[in-house]
């Protein structure tokens, strides 16, 4: 057993450093071929996502929303679901997080209005990824293409609202809805860019992940179904049943993202509230091999790509889209390592 | 397996040892002042975002130890995840004393940012915080009186239709892009009636909004099947509303295909080179001016915070170092519509001709500006309609 996980830990490092080896010495050619210092590109990069406490705040800003949804993603992933339909999952949370301030801004009692935002954003959240399960276990779709559709409505979900009902006064644009008067933002600490009531509920989110999945019948269930359905099926076990229950709580976790989205980031609904957040999500679990404890640091390296990415254009005058080479190549690079790595196992 | 991991070992090695090694930023001297200039699109978009990026290079040549560090495509689509406070955060760390925000669209994190951080100065272009005191004491706004140039490039429009059809491509709906189309219509409405002395019926004008500044696939309205819808149903000159060029572009390719029409792009002086054989004209910002004089009154700490709503040198419109709005000819225009144009321009300029004098009437035929008077600024600034005339919706259904 302790041997096995050895094992496991050396592959996941190793799967990682071929990962970003393979993405940053693509883009280390790039950015030679258009004549920019790549040491220098790297160095903002890393001096722009965790230089100081401003910039780390900044990191564990995006981190949040990764974590979260990863975290979420490791149930599904477990029971052998593919949920993409995580990023859709996130716009319902937003949106229901964005319905509950509307209407509550008139009731009153922000703490109040704030609870219930998110567990607004759960439940729809869950609701819209029970909507891929059922299609799923009862329709028969395959959940990479019902959450693909779900994805598509969602989008148009929030960009009717925006447009339509949620317009600002006299205005019609896709800039976003009126921002929220300054007690509906989820709170924080003078001078921090990171709600510390965010980080605590990241951190509790993993720990719960851990704790659930470890020790409960759901994470029991999950884990047997994954491995074998046929057989947990003649164990007594319900696959049907579970996988909604998986689909469930990936969804709750990736509606309270998007909530955060709101509350905590834009103060408002945006079309892009989601952020590809989720998409980032469904990378880091691959990348952490499905286990929850390379989630953390795999979700931190992945936001300090995004954050200090932005270093580039400022700082070097690099054409702007060569942040997004880096993000592109290291996706293809996940995707090829990871092929790599299902035939090495394959073959052993 | 072992290479691998080498390959893997060295790049972290090297993304560390580059991040120490890296100087960072030359250490700024007394003289050195530093801006930061957020710009929504791409900085060579050939529009919006283009024209508020040279004035940034015009600050760094006019004034001693001016500095611009600027970040572009600063939108939600094009940087998920990225917000204004954070930018600003940056911007600041790397000595910024002085950030210039160029779109709506960063209204609302701008003025979250000027609260964040009180000891450095923040201009929002086109914004009106400043008038409307919702802003703090250290955040000032700009915009050109575009009207103007809106007003010349109806005109051009409006002597050079042969269908009497004009369409207009416009971005979002608000009170400037209401003002904005409204100033089209006034000037091609003047041509039409008062040059051509054509029936003011036989003037279509329409606006098609396309929900942004500029494309965003999925999002808005696609601009370019916007502008072949227009030269498809028979409107034959598109004078553009929004940040980007797709207007010309598409008039150029309706030219190749034999077709008589013509288009007018907007904010930046260069936009006709895309497509020079329908270009009639384009009104542009010149932001250069406006920029010193901000920057200066932070130097000197003569701040205030003001709204400045710059118009054209009327002695010479198209002058770099005096005039805020432009309009430059496009290769496309008679010589016939150039005289005209120039005359028109004359008789704006010494206030003889007055396009926003009443009586106009919004859409709704509710009054605008009545028989005798004119518009004031303010009433233009929160224009509330599109006026009477005018196809196209004014706000959002």
């Amino acid at each position: 057993m302790q041997r096995a996980k050895g094992i496991e830990v050396k592959s996941v490092v190793v799967q990682v450093a071929a990962t970003l080896a393979l993405a940053f010495s693509f883009t280390t050619v790039v950015v030679l071929l258009s004549g920019e210092p790549p040491l220098a590109a790297y160095g903002h990069i890393v001096a722009g996502s965790v230089g100081s406490w401003l910039k780390v705040a900044q990191v564990l800003r995006v981190w949040v929303p990764l974590v979260l949804c990863s975290c979420g993603l490791l149930y599904t992933f477990q029971i052998g679901l593919w949920n993409i339909g995580v990023e859709g999952q996130v716009i319902l949370g937003a949106i229901a997080a964005t319905a509950v301030l509307r209407w509550g801004a008139a009731v009153g009692a922000p703490t109040g209005i704030l609870s219930l935002s998110l567990l607004a954003a759960m439940g729809c959240g869950g609701l819209w990824a029970l909507a891929a399960g059922i299609l799923k276990t009862r329709g028969g779709v395959n959940e990479i293409f019902a959450g693909l559709g779900l994805n598509f409505v969602a989008v148009g979900i929030i960009l009717w609202l925006i447009f339509g009902p949620w317009k600002r006064p006299g205005i019609a644009s896709m800039s976003g809805t009126e921002p929220f008067a300054r007690e509906l933002w989820l709170p924080t600490v003078a001078g921090w860019r990171i709600s510390p009531y965010a980080l605590a509920a990241a951190l509790g989110v993993l720990v719960l992940t851990w704790w659930t999945l470890k020790y409960t019948r759901v994470g029991l269930a999950c884990r047997a179904i994954g491995r074998n359905p046929h057989a947990s099926f003649l164990l007594g076990l319900r696959p049907d049943r579970w996988m909604l229950v998986a689909m469930m709580l990936a969804g709750g976790l990736a509606g309270l993202a998007g909530a955060y989205q709101v509350l905590a980031v834009y103060h408002r609904l945006i079309p892009a509230i989601s952020s590809n957040y989720g998409y980032l999500s469904l990378l880091v679990v691959m990348l952490a091999n499905y286990r929850w404890v390379w989630i953390p640091p795999i979700a931190f390296f992945f936001a300090a790509l995004n954050v200090g990415s932005i270093q580039l254009p400022m700082m070097l005058q690099m054409d702007s889209s060569l942040a997004g080479v880096i993000q592109g190549s290291l996706v293809l690079a996940t995707l090829v390592v990871h092929g790599w790595a299902r035939r090495r196992q394959r073959a052993s | 397996m072992h290479g691998k991991r080498v390959w893997g070992t060295w790049v972290l090695v090297v993304a560390l040892v580059g991040a120490l090694l890296w100087p960072g930023m030359a250490t700024a001297t007394d003289e050195d002042f530093i801006f930061g200039l957020l710009l929504v699109g791409p900085y060579n978009d050939r529009g919006w975002s283009q024209a508020h990026y040279e004035g940034g290079l015009y600050v760094q040549e006019k004034v001693p130890g001016a500095k611009m560090i600027y970040i572009d495509k600063v939108n939600p689509a094009d940087r998920p995840g990225v917000t204004i406070p954070q930018l600003v955060d940056d911007l600041v760390s790397k000595g910024a004393k002085l950030i210039i925000a160029n779109s709506d669209d960063m209204k609302d994190g701008i003025r979250e940012a000027a609260l964040q951080h009180p000891d450095v100065y923040f201009v929002h272009v086109s914004g009106d915080d400043a008038l409307s005191g919702k802003g703090p004491a250290n955040l000032a706004n700009i915009m050109g009186r575009m009207e103007y140039g809106k007003m010349m490039a109806g005109f051009v429009a409006g002597l050079t239709t042969q269908t009497g059809k004009i369409g207009y491509l416009g971005p979002l709906v608000n009170e400037e892009t209401r003002r904005l189309a409204a100033s089209t219509y006034l000037g091609a409405r003047y041509a039409w009636t008062k040059v051509r002395k054509q029936p003011e019926d036989k003037l279509a004008f329409r606006v098609t909004w396309i929900g942004f500044w500029f494309n965003i696939p999925g999002v808005t309205a696609d601009p370019t099947q916007v502008a072949q819808n227009f030269f498809n149903s028979g409107y034959d000159v598109v004078v553009s509303g929004i940040d980007t060029t797709e207007a010309l572009v598409v008039a150029g390719q309706k030219r190749k295909e034999g077709k008589k029409v013509w288009a007018i792009p907007y904010d930046y002086a260069g936009a006709c080179e895309t497509a020079p054989d329908a270009c009639l004209g384009v009104p542009y910002y010149n932001w250069g001016p406006g920029y010193v004089r901000l920057v200066q009154a932070a130097k000197s700490g003569q701040w205030k915070a003001q709204w400045l709503w710059l118009g054209p040198d009327w002695s010479d419109m198209n002058n770099k170092d005096t005039s805020a709005v432009g309009f430059v000819p496009g290769p496309a225009l008679s010589d016939q519509a150039r005289k005209a144009l120039d005359a028109f321009v004359a008789d704006l300029g010494s206030g003889k001709v007055n396009l926003f004098a009443g009586p106009l009437y919004y859409q709704d035929g509710s009054v605008f500006v009545e028989a005798g008077k004119t518009a004031s600024d303010t009433d233009v600034w929160y224009m509330k309609q599109l006026l009477q005339g005018m196809e196209g919706q004014s706000s959002a259904q």
